[in-house]
């Protein structure tokens, strides 16, 4: 616990000192969660890309997961009369305090990727995704891929109880809703992993007659795909073409799959949420135009005809 | 021999009865849960999958169940897991031999038990204490080395492990069928399951009357990172990757649960080996069973935990003595046999 501590601290203050040396006209506070997954690798690579092209002077603040540490490494940006602090919240509350600290301090806070549940003028806006729409975007290009031929569809939930599995349902349940050709006969937990997406998707197969009863299976997130196609090939099927497939998320492995004509189309959960952040405090500190309070950011629609190969290439490096 | 074979039975009896039963519900429930077919070379339906899905946890409760019965515990497997598994897919991918990976693999396993044994027998810190420092450690060790993503790799070799076959089983089934009886032979032929028994029912006195104590725990833990390590190859190779945040999360619990439903306490001495490895398959059905029935996932863990405590009820000594007259034949046969010997 101590020593975490001391490393977390250690991490800002090493952040605080490289930061420093360079001279430039905006400086923003970044405080990060953590590296919990490849997703909040990829959003750290590209928040310091983003900076880095607007000529931002980025303090960097890896939070280990823990709220405390975050309200310490924005209480030090404060100190240091930053000019704006971006969050990415661990947690919904317990924000308040900190958060008038900074407006008294009149630094704006733009929460990025989740939201807090606190007093909306105590932060400038939140850069999120809305995960019901990602939900339905996969769900209308099902619609059009079967394009009124019956097909009975298979879905793989997240975590159960989470948001993101809760809303990717409540999204793509809203799509299929009116086109009586599509029917969602199976749907489990596969707990957002790759095990357990292809141990799930084995008794799918099973359970439906060895999959021929199955046309599309629907993942909330791309690795329980990747486990499921693998599930899926080795019952002695083609993913892609005797099972569509369609996940969300737009991690790499996704589009290797894509290139080899084993999944369709994955919705892109965009690691970019500093680019719309960086534009809107740009904005705010030109002429004080107050951003909306929510920006949403886009879902962007992949399939096999977008070039899976050129996207991986791209994606391969953002630390996912 | 036969007084053996029936000693034996008897051992197996409980859990024998409660996979039996949890089998024909489940196939009440889903009538296609008994069928195989030959497809690809191999046996193809449920039951094949179950034994191929418990393979991690199978391979953890042998582990558990030596050290349990020291009368200690090994709550890191499910970190050590993510280790192995990082260490494999880091070595593929750097372009080592298979064979190399596997080796360097396991001797990693091999070093977490190791570090986990002279915690609890040179330094005589509690196992629950000394291995829950790499329970904590672990996970963060396996993302250092896969640096927070998931590692995937495409080498046949090496996926072989989690997905071929083998005289028409899967690999992983065949892994712990060899692995378990190898282990049951080397501690059940020799003295060196009596010897482990007497460390968990009291420590001080095998030490006395001359028994290697910190020898053999700390091969106990060895063990149990070797058993992890197979375990945490079989997972990477299953999925072509090593998942650090998600491989083995949770499974030292589904061990230590297997090695309860095999009926060996908690408190050391008496222990079996293939009851564990049937608490494992136990579960494993039950897991299988929830997933072919299609109820809603939100009833997934109260059903597993309502069948888990009515089978430890049935195991509980009070509930034996209380239906004993059910099955009369058994109690009546006890004496005879004691009189055999």
């Amino acid at each position: 616990m101590k020593i975490a501590k001391a490393l977390a601290s250690a991490t800002i203050l090493a952040a605080c000192t490289l930061g420093s040396a360079s001279a430039a006209d905006l400086v923003v506070g970044f405080s990060q969660i953590g590296s919990e997954s490849g997703w909040r690798a990829a959003e750290t690579t590209l928040t310091k890309q983003q900076a880095e092209q607007r000529g931002i002077d980025l303090k960097f603040a890896d939070a280990q997961q823990k709220q405390e540490n975050q309200i310490k490494a924005i209480r030090s940006f404060i100190a240091q009369g930053v000019n704006a602090i971006l969050v990415a919240p661990v947690v919904a509350t317990g924000w308040d305090e900190v958060l008038q600290e900074a407006k008294d301090a009149e630094i704006p806070v733009i929460l990025l990727d989740r939201t807090v549940d606190a007093s909306k003028d105590l932060y400038l806006t939140a850069v999120t995704s809305d995960l019901v729409h990602e939900g339905n975007v996969a769900g209308k290009w099902l619609v059009d891929a079967t394009a009124g031929k019956p097909c009975n569809v298979v879905e793989l939930q997240g975590t159960t109880g989470s948001s993101p599995a809760i809303d990717r349902k409540k999204g793509f349940e809203q799509a299929l809703s009116g086109h009586d050709n599509l029917k969602i006969v199976r749907s489990q937990t596969g707990d957002f992993t790759r095990t357990k997406g292809k141990e799930v998707m084995e008794s799918f197969l099973k359970a439906e007659d060895g999959g021929k009863n199955i046309c599309a299976l629907y993942a909330h997130n791309d690795d329980m795909a990747v486990g499921a196609i693998q599930a899926i090939k080795e019952a002695g099927l083609k993913p892609g073409k005797d099972i569509l497939v369609v996940s969300i998320d737009a991690v790499p492995d996704i589009f290797q799959a894509m290139a080899a004509g084993e999944a369709n189309a994955t919705v892109e959960l965009t690691p970019n949420m500093a680019g719309p952040a960086f534009d809107a405090l740009a904005a705010y500190q030109k002429d004080g135009t107050a951003p909306p309070k929510w920006i949403q950011t886009e879902s962007k629609l992949y399939t096999q005809a977008d070039e899976p190969l050129k996207v991986y290439e791209e994606k391969k490096g953002l630390g996912y | 021999m036969i007084a053996t074979i029936r000693l034996y039975f008897n051992r197996l009896l409980p859990q024998l009865i409660a996979l039996g039963v949890i089998i024909v519900a489940v196939s009440l429930v889903f009538p296609g849960f008994l069928n195989l077919e030959i497809q690809n070379d191999r046996l193809y339906g449920s039951l094949i999958d179950i034994l191929n899905r418990g393979a991690p946890v199978v391979l953890l409760a042998i582990g558990m169940t030596v050290v349990i019965a020291t009368k200690g515990i090994d709550l890191s497997v499910g970190a050590v897991m993510a280790i192995c598994g990082a260490t494999a897919a880091a070595c593929i991918t750097s372009g080592h031999s298979v064979a190399a990976t596997l080796l360097i693999t396991l001797a990693v396993g091999i070093l977490c038990g190791l570090w986990n044994g002279v915690l609890v027998a040179v330094l005589d810190i509690q196992p629950i204490i000394a291995t829950l420092v790499l329970m904590v450690a672990g996970r963060g060790i396996a993302q250092l080395i896969t640096e927070g993503a998931i590692l995937t790799f495409n080498d046949p070799g090496l996926a072989f492990i989690g997905s071929g076959s083998f005289a028409g089983l899967p690999m992983p089934v065949v892994i712990w069928l060899v692995f378990g009886v190898l282990i049951a032979m080397l501690v059940r032929r020799t003295a060196l399951g009596m010897l482990i028994e007497a460390i968990g029912v009291n420590r001080q006195a095998s030490t006395l009357s001359g028994v290697l104590t910190p020898v053999l725990l700390i091969a106990a833990y060895v063990l149990s990172g070797l058993c992890a390590a197979i375990a945490g190859i079989i997972a990477a190779a299953d999925i072509r990757g090593a998942d650090a945040n998600n491989a083995g999360l949770w499974l030292e619990l589904d061990a230590i649960l297997s090695v309860v439903v095999g009926g060996t306490s908690l408190l050391g001495g008496r222990f079996s080996i293939a009851a564990s490895v049937l608490g494992a398959i136990i579960i494993q059905a039950i897991n299988t069973g929830i997933l072919l029935s299609g109820f809603p996932p939100e009833f997934n863990l109260i059903i597993k935990a309502a069948i888990i405590v009515f089978i430890l009820v049935l195991q509980s000594p009070r509930f034996r003595t209380a239906f004993s007259f059910l099955v009369p034949a058994r109690g009546a046969s006890k004496p005879s046999e004691r009189a055999a010997k």
